[in-house]
């Protein structure tokens, strides 16, 4: 009973936080200027952090060294994409092959204006992680009996190969060859504007945090139910997770098959904050690039996840730009600052990150429980004075 | 005591050329506790494996609460190399994974503790409670199936109260004493509600007080859950002591069966397994 009512106030306190965080996004954003990198590494990291959470998901919780996040990115995006893009502007995305294979659009289908674009761009992301869900189905049937390495193997060659096919010429009426997919809806569609054209209130950092909000709660709370529990149980022995009824081979298919839909929800959400969606972007670097957020945040540490995705989309896009232009302080050269000195440095700063904290930033832990420790040190030392 | 809960007809298991486990016929009735001893090596793990369904049997079926579960012949490769008897007596092939079988019913606890170390004792054996869970994904992710989860942490509680570990149940499971560790094996295969328990040297690594404290336990499970036990074990006095019927291997082979008196009086078994005059 009174562990109940103790998550029941962890939940509305959660609940707070959030709330707060989002209004704060909004004041953020209507009170600064909205061209500042700030809010670009705010919508990209809340973009990598739903990815890296649903990454997370699979290799952190449920032990399944998965590295096919691009390629469900890239499913996810393109499915965002084609079904969303203007009925009038398909002409000029799709100007090499005369035009669309696919002549509708959801927002327009639900009556355009306001409406029809929420409600649009909520349908198409949900099929864009369909869709990917769907596919990692498919593929979880061969893969999923591989363990550990051959099974990042045989993902990233699945990853691959969807990039691969997506750049075909012959679909190229439908993904518009190895072009980019552009017009659709992004974040800044979503900024509320007056009868002038002139924005009243900005909304295009807070969608992406709402939007990716509501999927790591729905992650957090998969995870805190019973089959997160039982995904547990595999990560951490599967012969005894076997043995103890769990399904092995059903539990991993769903894991893998959530995982991937809400990658592919993050690759609708990436493909909003890029403008467009073009297969070459979704490379085995950026699922690189996710890893590294999973492994730095903490493998098994939703919240360390989150984190390290902002910190490392600030550091690898804001912080460190300086060191990529040639400086004077007088007459003086700095030395080594130069193109390319950025990553130089950031690969170090990972490096250190990595040496030092061998679990990550947050280890498997979550931010209310290093809250409790704190709570449980300081009763400690009251009681024993 | 007259119902037939488990039955294995001919079971033979046999890797490549070596026969571990030779013609084994076993039974254990409703209500027993049945021990399955003998010396290193004579195949006593590798039955369990094929009782759990971790190994496919080379030949023989398993019958499990009035029903077969387990069937099997050899096939392809091992048609020519089978050394085994009773070969074209069994046509079917029945092998199902061992999640299955632990869902009809039949529950174990390993040679080597194998507790899901980052869990909680809590968090242990409510787990277990997941493959008698009725609820879908959704209705779990997003708590509608909150009476089904209350219920079974409340099962949960009382599971700990009755095993005596509710004080440490919000402690690691690896931060246990050795004996705890077992006895939370124990307590975490009864979550999974068995009709049968199957305890793999449940005493391995125990000291003489920590296994008289094991036997009296096994005993209190008994009573308390009704509940048909097949172990095996090296600890002569806790299976002299609470067994009912005895069953002992050598070499893949059953030299012997019968109560404890029995076979401490049987010559085979002296010979191959118990020795004179020794403490037993």
């Amino acid at each position: 009973m009174l562990n109940e009512k103790k998550s029941k106030r962890g939940t509305v306190i959660a609940l707070l936080c959030a709330l707060a965080l989002l209004a704060l996004v909004i004041l953020l954003e209507n009170t600064m200027k909205p061209t500042g990198m700030l809010f670009t590494v705010l919508k990209k990291g809340a973009v990598y952090a739903l990815v890296a959470v649903s990454m997370n998901l699979l290799n952190g919780f449920t032990g399944l060294f998965s590295l096919g996040q691009a390629g469900f990115m890239l499913l996810g995006a393109y499915t965002y994409a084609i079904l969303t893009i203007p009925t009038a502007d398909r002409e000029a995305v799709y100007y090499l092959y005369n035009g669309s294979a696919v002549n509708f659009s959801l927002p327009e289908l639900f009556g355009g204006g306001a409406v029809g674009l929420v409600l649009g761009v909520l349908l198409a992301l949900f099929l864009g992680g369909c869709a990917a869900a769907a596919v990692a189905w498919l593929i979880g049937l061969p893969v999923l009996r591989l363990k550990s390495d051959y099974l990042a193997i045989a993902t990233l060659g699945f990853a691959e190969i969807i990039r691969a096919i997506f750049q075909w010429d012959p679909l190229g009426p439908v993904t518009n060859g190895a072009n980019a997919l552009k017009s659709f809806p992004t974040f800044s569609s979503f900024n509320i504007q007056n009868a002038d054209g002139k924005v009243i209130l900005r909304l295009s950092t807070f969608v992406p945090f709402l939007l990716a909000g509501v999927c790591v709660a729905v992650i957090v709370l998969l995870i805190n139910s019973t089959y997160g529990r039982a995904f547990k149980a595999i990560r951490d022995d599967e012969v005894a997770a076997e043995a103890m009824g769990i399904n092995l081979a059903r539990h991993k298919r769903l894991a893998f098959c959530i995982s991937s839909f809400f990658a592919g929800v993050g690759g609708g959400l990436f493909a909003m904050f890029a403008n467009q969606a073009q297969a070459k972007v979704f490379t085995t670097a950026m699922t690189y690039e996710i890893l590294l957020i999973v492994v730095i945040g903490g493998i098994g540490s939703i919240s360390g996840s989150c984190i390290a995705a902002f910190l490392y989309v600030a550091a690898s896009e804001w912080w460190l730009r300086f060191l990529d232009t040639e400086t004077y302080i007088g007459s003086f050269k700095v030395p080594f600052l130069r193109t390319g000195f950025r990553m130089v440095v950031f690969s170090v700063i990972i490096m250190v990150v990595v040496l030092f904290f061998r679990k990550g930033i947050m280890g498997d832990k979550e931010l209310p429980d290093l809250l409790k420790k704190r709570q449980k040190k300081a009763t400690k030392e009251a009681v024993q004075p | 005591m007259s119902e037939q809960l488990l039955r294995l007809d001919h079971i033979t298991m046999q890797f490549g050329g070596v026969v571990a486990v030779d013609d084994l016929e076993l039974v254990v009735n409703e209500g027993e506790i049945v021990a399955l001893i003998g010396p290193n090596g004579a195949g006593k793990t590798t039955a369990f494996n094929v009782i759990t369904g971790v190994y496919q049997p080379t030949n023989g079926a398993v019958w499990f609460d009035g029903a077969k579960i387990i069937e099997n012949h050899p096939q392809g490769k091992m048609k020519k190399q089978y050394k085994g008897q009773c070969d074209g007596l069994y046509t079917e092939t029945l092998s199902p994974t061992p999640d299955k079988i632990t869902r009809a019913g039949m529950a174990r606890t390993f040679q080597n503790i194998r507790l899901w170390k980052t869990q909680t004792v809590f968090d242990n054996v409510l787990i277990a409670k997941h493959c008698r869970s009725t609820s879908s994904v959704f209705s779990a992710a997003f708590r509608l199936n909150r009476k089904e989860e209350a219920a079974q942490r409340a099962q949960v509680e009382e599971l700990l109260e009755i095993v005596g570990l509710s004080d440490v149940k919000n402690e690691l499971a690896t931060s246990l004493p050795y004996g705890k560790q077992r006895r939370l094996e124990i307590a975490r295969a009864l979550a999974a509600e068995p009709k049968l328990l199957l305890l793999d040297e449940p005493a391995a690594g125990m000291n003489p007080q920590e296994t008289e404290e094991l036997t009296a336990f096994i005993g209190e499970i008994r009573e308390k859950f009704k509940i048909t036990i097949l172990l095996i074990e090296h600890h002569m006095n806790l299976v002299m002591g609470i067994s009912d019927r005895i069953y002992v291997l050598d070499f893949g082979k059953l030299i012997a069966h019968g109560t404890p008196a029995e076979i401490q009086k049987n010559q085979r078994v002296i010979d191959a397994y118990l020795g004179v005059a020794d403490d037993a």
